[in-house]
């Protein structure tokens, strides 16, 4: 199926609702492709059990501005500029386009330790968007882990929802904590959003310098060790919520060939990138939360709609998140104690089962993928990726299509025409 | 790596080179083995790891027969992750025509005591439920096998470097010739040189006429006994038979994994590695046409890789006669693991002068000399 | 309240309120929703659909994202070999 658009958003969170509904405003033609069933991200993530989102007052918006929608659609290949082939859950899109946008997001950042594969072991966004689809949890054993502000707010989100939280294992110190919420205090709105937050969290045990060492059960979770300030403990429990913070995804503006600078894309004031008519919004430009998505989402609507001086007057709000996140960086970055954690036995690969100790023995992540398939999964190594990128300091290599686990068929649906002389050499079935 | 004087410097550790070293360590020769990147990062990565015999010649036959045997004698020292697999290969006839040359290629095998099975449409079936319906049958090479390539180079070499071979790898050579090989910092003697580098081999040695062919493969998620057997489309040979145009043949392996590996493309003059599309959605189409339920299955990766390919499609094994101290053991063109090991017993056999199992004359780099330009 | 329908998960008919998908309907059910290449039971990492754990057979249909697939009246899920 052909269409085409002035401005084609990649991506339905909130950066790239706001730049639709920004692009649209100036009265040019948008499409919007995302993933999901339904737009809002992981943030906003809806249509679910929970319809409390502002998703669906953004979904009613962009309808009213005549945003085409195009949702269960992921874009596998881009054969030449101006035009991307997304895969739908029953047909191909061939989508042209004059100006891009990528809000394409972030997902966890997740590190191995022993038992990490063990059911019930989930991304701390991964259980909440669990809880959000309907998981029952209340009454449920929690464990919180990792590192970031996401923790806390599903922390809040869990608790509220009747989650037993007996732990929240925080990996960086009290101290930088403490320097984080300092420069909160800078941003009057983070400030209040984080007092809010505080409350929610009233009698959640906080541990800092924590991690988990490992997760314990037969079949599913049961209990999880683990080291606070240096003391080893071991306590029960039903869900672990695990994640290092954020890794951006920047695999379709690698595939565009946008300049990657340090994981994030780069975007120059106006969140243009490195390549012309290709525009970058919030987390694949830097981690920096909702407020940074919106700002940039919008700021990008308006210059990608050629209508700068509506993206002006936002400029100098948004280099101020851009500080926050570049702030949120440093301060979550990881201990290397973290390193130590997986045993040789520990899977790090969960595509292929391939575990730390096959994986020690490669040089490079080429290597890896060569001799032990880590990376060659349905996931395409973007799971193990970041892990063995900390591990290791192993650079993955460059993005090649299809970004995304295709149907085979779709192969077919991007050629133009197929050559005469090549059904008449392949053989003699009519 | 200090410059020592090797019997053989093998250049080139994809399988062939790997098995050249296995082969020449196990004789008790010092080997060194240089490659300017990994172990099996060339062809080897990139190919279907099928183990198969061929009938497009006699010398093409004898070559992969013998070689199949030696494989299949290896395999109880093969570890895990070369996973290999005895799925056999069906020859798929899709009309009464190529029902004849089922025939012809069973009376072939027969004759020369390969064991075959030729099937009726009702029983290819049986076999392979998911090939489209009215198919006229096909030719089950029961013992022909699959693995993963990259893995059986790293244990060749493993096995040589235990015998006390040097390997050295992420070194590009710019030059060798005349028991000299010389990389940006240092230079090796040997007494022997062997050429093995497949698509990089003519770069290294003037007037070798080997051309790259490029090929294509998808591979799916995993989808457990979806296919049973290594299934080649006859046209197939059609397509390697071509020296001049674009071709694709249907051609599917089953992987341990359930993985299902999908090719086959065949370009000359394509130097880029990128996915042609075109070619990609042409060899999926045919792949489709024989199985078109292949459609709904999830795909991860799609790659390209380049064979080296001679202008008579045999590989080049044994002595340069421009060079007394050079030896070649390349342009495998889509056998070279099935061949790897038949090759690597040749090579050997020249290099002591010995008698090989199988006549070698027809793999003598000599052959090419005569119509080759003096530099 | 939502709504309440009926899937088929392993068999074995439960019900989950509309807005459910499949991957926790998977979980309301005590299944993990595939075994991994070496046998493990695993259940969903992400949620968001980039691990990959949460796949199942969906209405015939092999490696289906659960976390992604709203559940319908009467759908059919297998969890995966």
């Amino acid at each position: 199926m052909h269409k085409q658009f002035d401005v084609l958003i990649i991506g339905g969170g909130p950066a790239g609702m706001a730049a639709a509904a920004g692009a649209a405003e100036c009265g040019v033609r948008v499409g919007l492709v995302d993933d999901n069933p339904r737009v809002g991200g992981q943030i906003w993530r809806s249509g679910g059990i929970d319809t409390s989102s502002p998703a669906s007052e953004w979904a009613s918006k962009l309808k009213s501005l005549r945003v085409e929608v195009i949702p269960e659609t992921r874009v596998f290949h881009s054969p030449e500029p101006q035009k991307l082939f997304a895969e739908g859950p029953s047909e191909i899109y061939e989508l042209l386009y004059k100006k891009l946008i990528l809000a394409t997001g972030a997902r966890e950042r997740f590190l191995c330790f022993p038992g990490w594969t063990i059911p019930n072991v989930m991304g701390a966004g991964g259980l909440q968007a669990m809880v959000k689809s309907g998981l029952p949890i209340a009454g449920e054993r929690v464990v919180i882990a990792g590192t970031g502000p996401l923790l806390l707010a599903v922390a809040a989100y869990l608790r509220k929802h009747g989650a037993l939280i007996s732990l929240l294992c925080e990996q960086v110190s009290l101290g930088s904590m403490i320097g984080f919420a300092c420069r909160l205090a800078r941003q009057p709105k983070k400030l209040a959003q984080a007092l809010s937050l505080r409350k929610d969290l009233a009698g959640i045990p906080l541990a800092f310098n924590s991690w988990v060492v490992e997760a314990h059960g037969e079949k599913t979770l049961e209990a999880l060790t683990v080291s606070r300030d240096g003391q080893i403990q071991t306590i029960p429990c039903d869900y672990l919520a695990c994640g290092f913070h954020l890794v951006p995804n920047v695999e379709l503006a690698e595939l565009l060939g946008c300049g990657i600078n340090n994981s994030y894309v780069e975007v120059d004031n106006l969140q243009q990138t490195t390549v012309s008519n290709v525009f970058c919004a919030g987390e694949p430009t830097g981690v920096g939360g909702l407020d940074a998505s919106l700002l940039e989402g919008k700021i990008a609507g308006y210059s990608a709609a050629g209508r700068i001086e509506l993206a002006k007057p936002l400029l100098k709000q948004r280099d101020r998140q851009r500080q926050f996140a570049l702030a949120l960086d440093r301060t979550f970055s990881l201990r290397p104690e973290l390193k130590e954690l997986a045993k040789a036995d520990t899977i790090v690969c969960r595509c292929e089962d391939v575990t730390y100790g096959r994986l020690k023995r490669a040089n490079s992540w080429r290597e890896a993928k060569l001799y032990t398939r880590c990376g060659m999964g349905p996931c395409q190594g973007r799971i193990c990726g970041p892990a063995t990128e900390f591990l290791f300091n192993w650079k993955s290599e460059s993005t090649r299509p299809p970004i995304s686990p295709v149907r085979f068929e779709s192969f077919l649906a991007i050629s133009e025409n197929l050559a005469p002389e090549l059904s008449e050499i392949s053989g003699g079935n009519p | 790596m200090s410059p020592a004087v090797h019997d053989v410097l093998i250049v080139g550790a994809g399988i062939v080179g790997a098995a050249c070293a296995y082969q020449c360590a196990r004789e008790g020769m010092r080997v060194a083995v240089l490659d300017k990147g990994m172990i099996g990062g060339g062809a080897t990565a990139a190919g279907m790891g099928h183990i198969v015999v061929m009938d497009d010649s006699e010398p093409q036959f004898a070559l992969t027969r013998y070689s199949r045997q030696l494989w299949q004698e290896m395999r109880p020292e093969l570890p895990n992750d070369v996973e290999y697999e005895q799925c056999g290969t069906i020859w798929v006839a899709a009309d009464e025509e190529e029902m004849m040359e089922v025939k012809r290629k069973e009376s072939f095998y027969q004759k020369r005591g390969v064991a075959t099975e030729v099937i009726d449409s009702s029983t290819l079936e049986n076999y392979e439920p998911h090939l489209r319906k009215g198919l006229a049958g096909g030719l089950v090479v029961p013992e022909d096998d699959v693995l993963y390539a990259p893995c059986a180079a790293k244990f060749f070499l493993e096995q040589a470097k235990a015998s006390g071979a040097q390997i050295d790898l992420g070194s590009a050579v710019l030059k060798l010739g005349n028991g000299h090989v010389t990389t940006a910092s240092t230079e090796f003697s040997a007494a022997i040189v062997v050429n093995a580098a497949g698509t990089w081999a003519a770069e290294l040695t003037p007037g070798l006429n080997i051309k790259k062919r490029k090929g294509h493969l998808l591979i799916t998620d995993r989808y457990p006994g979806f296919i049973k057997h290594q299934l080649v489309e006859l046209g197939y040979l059609k397509s390697a038979h071509s020296t001049t145009a674009d071709s694709v043949a249907f051609n599917l392996q089953p992987r341990r994994t359930g993985q299902i590996l999908i090719g086959s493309s065949r370009q000359y003059g394509a130097e880029h590695k990128e996915v042609d599309n075109e070619i990609l959605a042409s060899m999926l189409q045919r792949a489709q046409e024989y199985m078109p339920e292949l459609s709904g299955l999830s795909t991860i990766r799609a790659w390209t890789g380049f064979r080296a390919a001679t202008p008579d499609k045999l590989p080049l094994i044994g002595p340069w006669p421009e060079d007394e101290r050079l030896f070649l053991a390349t342009g495998h063109e889509g056998l070279g693991i099935t061949t790897s090991l038949g090759t690597a017993r040749l090579l050997v056999d020249q290099i002591v002068g010995r008698t090989s199992a199988i006549p070698v004359e027809p793999y003598l780099p000599a052959r090419t000399f005569s119509e080759h330009a003096h530099a | 309240m939502h709504e309440e329908i009926s899937v088929v998960v392993n068999h074995r008919s439960i019900m989950v309120p509309s807005g459910t998908t499949a991957a926790v309907a998977i979980a309301i059910a005590g299944q993990a929703c595939r075994m991994s290449v070496t046998g493990e039971p695993r259940s969903p990492l992400c949620g968001m659909g980039i691990c990959y754990e949460c796949r199942a057979v969906i209405n015939g249909k092999p490696h289906c994202k659960s976390c992604q697939t709203f559940c319908q009246a009467g759908m059919d899920i297998l969890t995966q070999e």
